[in-house]
């Protein structure tokens, strides 16, 4: 009974610390953020990656996600007669919630891996301690530019989901379903508001603020070894996961509660 | 010079030192040798504050290390990491001027591949490298890099972890002679740790063993063969039986 007790205060414990190890380092990537030096090129390099190279599976994702909702939506309505609101729940479905969790899910997998395994695989081979001997601090010059690009590029990326996501729709609704194009958008364009378009934007930058940190983090942490790397890859990946689907179920209760 | 009392450090349950006291005199080569596991590489990191130690202090110059100011402090090293540790997405020039490009030594670009290009060319390789990728190099040519990346900012310091692992004997000796030419020339204080008694041979003014977390032996490289410790025998002389157990 005591050895029960004693196995969840441990489990409890160890959570706790953790949890207090990721606090720590997201304070510490913040504060970098008010001092110098700032490592533009690294910066700038890192908008590409996270940016650039991810606009097309960020298109692909939100295009079929976009016309299998049409599918649905009109499916779904048929039984209620209620087929003419197709364009009106693509628009909202994608901007309020497709869009920016399917952005945050693909850019934690494409984006959170490769951070955390380029982070790990550095660790392991010296290149950290290599860095620190430079006088180059390894939370300015590899965490800052990451996070701060993430987080500033995923806005774009979610707004660009948003809008090829719409089109995905319009584009099965028009073609296959019998819609008239030009209704579909002035339905689509009427019914959206700014506070729909300002949450999907919000939670792209809450979102891409986290994939980036998951990536530093269990990258910096990674234990020694082609295990350790993998170990920290994948961690990286599911807690980013997770805290974006966390994120986005208290974002929405934020801007949608009323 | 650089002074360690009785330092101490542990990880977990490990007590990898163990009360080290150590003195390496300004302008000197020492040699650390020592079985694997010994800390070797754990009393690198404490000098250079990659790793505190639990208990003692480390001084350098009368500085000591917890307390010195970081960017300075480190500005005075050089360091040649085992594996070299060149940073993969940067291309070679980059890697040996990557001081001279950023912080309080930054130079202007083109000054700074100018002293990449001179100290590649010092350590052996030719221009035409600066430009292509560290993967695209031997394991003996990104060891030079790693030599021209430590010495790139003129260190007072420099510090060599196992210079020749990996390496085939003839790019042993002339990863050998090229830290005992460079060290010399510059003026600069040497703490190299290694396996290979070649190198110790080749590189040191003065070895000091490392032996069940403490300083088992030391003095100067013409006295060890003489010098009556049964473990630093043992060791410099690879037999596989004597004080040290061998882990089988």
């Amino acid at each position: 009974m005591i050895g029960a007790f004693a196995s969840i205060g441990a489990g409890a414990l160890a959570a706790l610390a953790a949890l207090g190890r990721l606090a720590i380092f997201t304070g510490q990537t913040v504060s970098h953020l008010f001092r110098p030096p700032f490592y533009g090129r690294e910066f700038g390099a890192a908008l590409i990656q996270i940016g650039y190279f991810s606009l097309p599976v960020v298109g692909l994702t939100a295009l079929f996600t976009g016309g299998a909702l049409a599918l649905q939506i009109y499916a779904g309505g048929a039984r209620f007669s209620a087929e003419a609101v197709v364009p009106q729940i693509v628009a909202i479905g994608m901007v309020r919630e497709l869009g920016p969790v399917l952005v945050g899910l693909m850019i934690a997998a494409r984006v959170t891996s490769s951070i955390a395994a380029e982070i790990a695989t550095m660790k392991v081979t010296e290149q950290i301690d290599a860095l620190v001997t430079l006088s180059t601090n390894p939370m300015k010059y590899l965490t800052l530019p990451r996070v701060l690009a993430a987080t500033l590029v995923m806005p774009g990326l979610v707004a660009v989901g948003d809008i090829i996501g719409i089109y995905g729709g319009f584009l099965v609704s028009t073609e296959r379903l019998g819609f008239n194009a030009a209704a579909y958008l002035h339905n689509t364009a009427d019914f959206l508001t700014a506070t729909d378009i300002l949450s999907s934007l919000v939670k792209g930058a809450v979102f891409g603020f986290i994939a980036a940190l998951m990536g530093c983090y269990y990258g910096m942490h990674s234990d020694r070894g082609a295990m350790g790397v993998g170990r920290a890859t994948k961690s990286s990946v599911q807690a980013a996961a997770i805290l974006i689907l966390i994120a986005n179920f208290l974002l929405t209760g934020v801007f949608f509660s009323a | 010079m650089i002074t360690l009392s009785d330092v101490h450090k542990k990880f977990g349950d490990n007590a990898v030192l163990r009360g080290v006291n150590l003195h390496v005199p300004k302008g000197s080569s020492m040699v650390v040798i020592g079985g694997s596991g010994t800390g070797k590489s754990v009393l690198i990191k404490s000098i250079l504050g990659l790793a505190s130690p639990d208990a003692g202090t480390i001084s350098v110059d009368g500085t000591d290390v917890a307390t010195a100011d970081r960017d300075a402090f480190l500005a005075r090293f050089g360091m040649l990491f085992q594996g070299a540790a060149l940073f993969d997405s940067l291309p070679v020039w980059q890697n040996v001027a990557f001081r001279l490009l950023r912080g309080s030594l930054k130079r202007s670009k083109a000054e700074a591949r100018d002293i990449a290009i001179d100290k590649l060319r010092r350590v052996g390789l030719t221009p035409d490298v600066a430009d292509r990728l560290p993967a695209e190099l031997s394991g003996g040519m990104q060891k030079r890099v790693g030599l021209a990346r430590a010495i790139a900012a003129e260190p007072e310091i420099i510090f060599f972890d196992e210079p020749t692992t990996g390496l085939d004997p003839i790019m042993a000796g002339v990863i050998n002679d090229l830290i005992r030419e460079i060290v010399s020339e510059m003026g600069a204080t040497a703490i190299t740790i290694t396996h290979d008694m070649g190198s110790v041979r080749a590189i040191a003014d003065d070895i000091a063993m490392l032996h069940a977390g403490k300083i088992r032996w030391t003095g100067a490289v013409d006295q060890m063969d003489a010098s009556g410790d049964p473990y630093l025998d043992q060791f410099i002389n690879g037999r596989a039986t004597g004080p040290i157990e061998a882990v089988r």
